[in-house]
């Protein structure tokens, strides 16, 4: 039982890094029918510019709190300068600008930092946290609150903020947001911004755990790919369910199943998505969209 | 087509066959291995236009016929020491059966997740070939010989896959045109434009939908059997999830739902990372991005795409040219 | 009474088809205009050309000065609300939310004094404002439409065929607090239609459009008169 809640909790500190990663996906998704394939890369990036601020010496919050910021101003860049000259193009020539964007970040954090594996501290302390029996990683569970407060900053902020109705209905309809004022390019920017804010904390929550090395996001890219078609890719809160649920899974299937070894370390994610897809494409919270023709 | 451009949209593909058919004997070896490379992503890059050019399917798991492909020649090759080109109908054969079969269930799917569906197929490849390891050599792969030309002819083995592949190019071209230029082409757009509207017109859009996966998957399992015999090599890791990606790159920017454009694309993924290459050894791979992402602002519709439009607009400025700003 | 709102010889088109070839029409300060014709007339594109969905050839000037060419978003903050064609409520949020972003563009927040006002002319909208939209029939996503544009304070109202699909007597009620709203506020109105009847009725001034042209401008009384609109569009 102990070693059970231990891989829960443990699971649960994956699947917040996942949810962050799908909520973001799923955010872009809802605003643009675009897959932002590049969200991992710019996660990633967003780490490597945490981790020169922590090289020179900044203090860890002061360095999270500016990544943070960084890749809010660096997301919203993107989207007003890369991804709006193919805003009207076909859905597919912007995935492959996002693949393009992909390359090149990927390629340039390389050629900076190295492929070398980079460790990249944790703020929490190292010694594991005692419930009786049960022992707790600090890093995991600090990672699942840090993970918590975001989401819980994005909830309140589109539910009960002007600005954030304003995104939600410049994501549903962008022609009548138009004709209440709404700017609509502004709130995609902005939600180009909030997503990679949130890729960057789920970069800086998993670094420790993984080491910081350019691909070091491909995987939980996968993975959070799996979360969001699990929860579903129109429900934010989908994604979030789905990236917890994922973790948790993959976590015990790791433990408890034998011959899952780090040779198919990808194999539950491929599969969590082949059988939603299966069963319920749309996913556990997604909705099935009924278009009148 | 007016009676006056008939002769030059013929005459342009018979210039450019003739010139292509000489090359191999100015070229050097590892240029004509290049653009017999050319020549089979061509021929992948039919397949996947097929399937989501003209049908609107999104795949991004084609890499895994064109391994299913490529093993089939090599395992034909390596165990039964099947001659070369015997291999390659087979291959076509078994990605046809198969991509037929994939199609029944991926019918359920549309738009993001039937990418999901054949994207995760396209990550599990290199594992699934890793694991069946009795037939495909596992990590290792199989080495084959690479094939010689037949009746002593007096080309060297790069020639004579040169030719093969060139062979195979311009039939599956003139088959692809062929097929999709009669009814079939037409259900196959008019399913892609509006699926509900083709349905309540009586086509058969369960059918046509995994007719096209099939036939799809044909042509690129053809190529991938071509690949098996002018590389002599095959293994699992090189087909990858970005393989599978590379084909999408490719026909997006040679442009859907085209068959010339699939040689711009195969001419796209096959030399520009080289370009890349050339002009920064550093960070390569930003360079490439960089291409795409200037290919996409310059040409959303590919080349062949643009290719169509300005053509499309001289002709209109010629037409309404006496009476100018007035309605067409 | 000035004219708060005059265009000029618009000329609009889609792709290459030419739509508008050249329409003009005024509205008055606090008046009621509409604009009739068939389906295809240009009606919709009319008035995608008045609140700037639409580029144009031809001028528009409103409150004195030239908005043709602008934005949307910009003529908004102008006091031009646009209800447009098919309702174009957010169907994902609730009544309350759509209406908290038809004040989106007034320089203060709104306050509850304009939810009040806006509930004073539909009731029922109260009853449901925490409900999704979605959920509302199609007379109610009129009205939370109308009611939306509302609450910009709007000086113009743009009404894009808010009769389509709703019963007669629904339709009647909502021409009925259209009606109250422009006299009440001053609001003007630039009604677009093909209900000519139910139109006519409503407007001080009515203009008739035909594949594109204004081919008849004059006062209801007259028109309902004129023949050729008797049977083409009154049915007698």
């Amino acid at each position: 039982m102990d070693i059970f809640l231990q891989q829960v909790v443990s699971g649960l500190a994956t699947g917040g890094i996942y949810a962050s990663l799908a909520l973001a996906l799923v955010m872009i998704y809802q605003a643009t029918d675009v897959v932002n394939f590049a969200q991992g890369e710019m996660a990633m990036f967003s780490t490597y510019l945490a981790w020169s601020m922590l090289n020179a010496g900044l203090p860890y919050w002061v360095a999270f709190t500016a990544t943070l910021a960084i890749a809010f101003v660096g997301g919203l860049l993107i989207e007003r300068i890369v991804i709006r000259p193919v805003e009207n193009a076909p859905v597919l020539a912007v995935v492959i600008v996002c693949i393009g964007l992909l390359v090149i970040l990927n390629s340039v954090a390389g050629w900076i930092y190295s492929y070398i594996q980079k460790p990249f501290p944790s703020p929490f302390p190292g010694t594991p946290i005692r419930f009786g029996n049960v022992v707790f990683g600090a890093h995991d569970l600090g990672a699942i609150g840090i993970t918590l407060v975001v989401l819980l900053f994005l909830y309140v902020f589109f539910r009960y903020t002007t600005l954030g109705l304003a995104m939600r209905a410049a994501a549903q309809n962008p022609v009548s947001s138009r004709l209440c004022g709404v700017r609509v390019g502004w709130m995609l920017a902005i939600g180009w911004g909030l997503a990679a804010l949130v890729g960057a904390v789920a970069g800086m929550m998993v670094a420790p755990i993984v080491f910081l090395d350019p691909n070091m996001m491909a995987g939980i890219l996968i993975y959070a790919f799996a979360s969001a078609t699990l929860g579903g890719f129109t429900s934010p809160g989908g994604a979030v369910v789905g990236g917890l649920l994922v973790g948790v899974i993959e976590n015990l299937v790791g433990t408890y199943v034998r011959f899952i070894g780090t040779e198919l370390k990808l194999t539950v994610a491929l599969a969590i998505i082949i059988i939603v897809l299966v069963v319920k494409p749309s996913g556990l919270f997604g909705r099935v969209v009924v278009r009148r023709v | 087509m007016t009676p006056r451009s008939r002769p030059l949209t013929l005459a342009l593909p018979l210039v450019t066959l003739a010139v292509a058919a000489l090359l191999p004997f100015v070229l050097s070896n590892f240029r004509l291995f290049q653009f017999t490379q050319v020549f089979i992503y061509a021929i992948a890059l039919l397949g996947l236009n097929i399937l989501t050019g003209y049908n609107g399917q999104i795949s991004l798991g084609h890499g895994a016929f064109y391994a299913l492909g490529a093993y089939t020649s090599g395992i034909m090759m390596d165990r039964w020491n099947a001659p070369f080109l015997t291999t390659l109908p087979v291959a076509g054969a078994v990605c046809l059966g198969a991509g037929f079969l994939f199609g029944i269930p991926a019918l359920r799917l549309e738009g993001l997740y039937l990418a999901l569906a054949t994207f995760s197929l396209a990550l599990a490849v290199p594992q699934i070939l890793k694991y069946f390891e009795h037939w495909t050599g596992g990590s290792q792969g199989l080495v084959l010989s690479k094939p010689e030309a037949p009746f002593r002819l007096t080309l060297s083995p790069d020639q004579w896959l040169y030719f093969v592949a060139l062979a195979t190019l311009v039939l599956s071209m003139i088959l692809a045109w062929n097929l999709l230029r009669g009814r079939t082409g037409r259900a196959l757009i008019a399913i892609r434009d509006h699926h509900i509207a083709a349905e309540a017109m009586g086509v058969n859009s369960a059918l046509y939908k995994s007719l096209a996966f099939g036939v799809s998957a044909g042509f690129t399992g053809v190529a991938g059997g071509l690949s098996a015999g002018a590389i002599a090599f095959v293994a699992p890791d090189a087909f990858n999830v970005f393989l599978s990606v590379t084909f999408l790159v490719g026909i997006v920017i040679g442009g859907l739902a085209s068959i010339a454009g699939v040689v711009w694309g195969a001419l796209f993924i096959q030399f520009v990372p080289n370009w890349a290459q050339d002009i920064s050894k550093a960070a390569p791979w930003a360079i490439y991005g960089v291409f795409l992402i200037v290919f996409m602002y310059t040409m959303p519709r590919g080349i062949a795409g643009t290719i169509r439009t300005v053509w499309a607009r001289r002709r209109v400025n010629v037409r309404s040219s006496p009476a100018k700003g007035g309605p067409p | 009474m000035a004219a708060l709102l005059t265009a000029s010889e618009l000329r609009a088109r889609y792709g290459w088809t030419r739509v508008l070839h050249g329409v003009s029409f005024e509205v008055e300060e606090g008046g009621i205009t509409t604009i009739l014709g068939a389906n295809g007339a240009g009606k919709t594109t009319t008035l995608r050309a008045v609140s700037g969905l639409v580029s144009t050839e031809g001028s528009v000037h409103f409150a004195g000065g030239r908005i043709d060419g602008r934005a949307p978003e910009d003529l908004v903050r102008a006091g031009i609300a646009h209800v447009p064609e098919g309702r174009g409520t957010f169907v994902g949020l609730t009544v309350e939310e759509n209406l908290r972003l038809g004040a989106y563009a007034r320089r203060e927040r709104a306050r509850s004094d304009d939810f009040e006002r806006v509930y004073q002319y539909f009731p029922i909208l109260r009853e449901r404002r925490r409900q999704v939209a979605g959920t509302l029939s199609g007379g109610e996503q009129q009205m939370l439409a109308i009611a939306r544009a509302l609450m910009l304070s709007p000086r113009l109202l743009l009404l894009d065929e808010p009769s389509l699909g709703l019963a007669p007597l629904v339709m009647r009620e909502i021409f009925r607090i259209v009606r109250a709203i422009n006299r009440d506020h001053g609001v003007s109105v630039l009604l677009v239609e093909q209900n000519a009847a139910i139109a006519l009725e409503l407007a001080d001034h009515a203009y008739v459009l035909e594949t594109g042209r204004v081919v008849l401008a004059g006062p209801p009384a007259i028109l309902k008169q004129d023949d050729a609109v008797r049977r083409s569009y009154l049915g007698y």
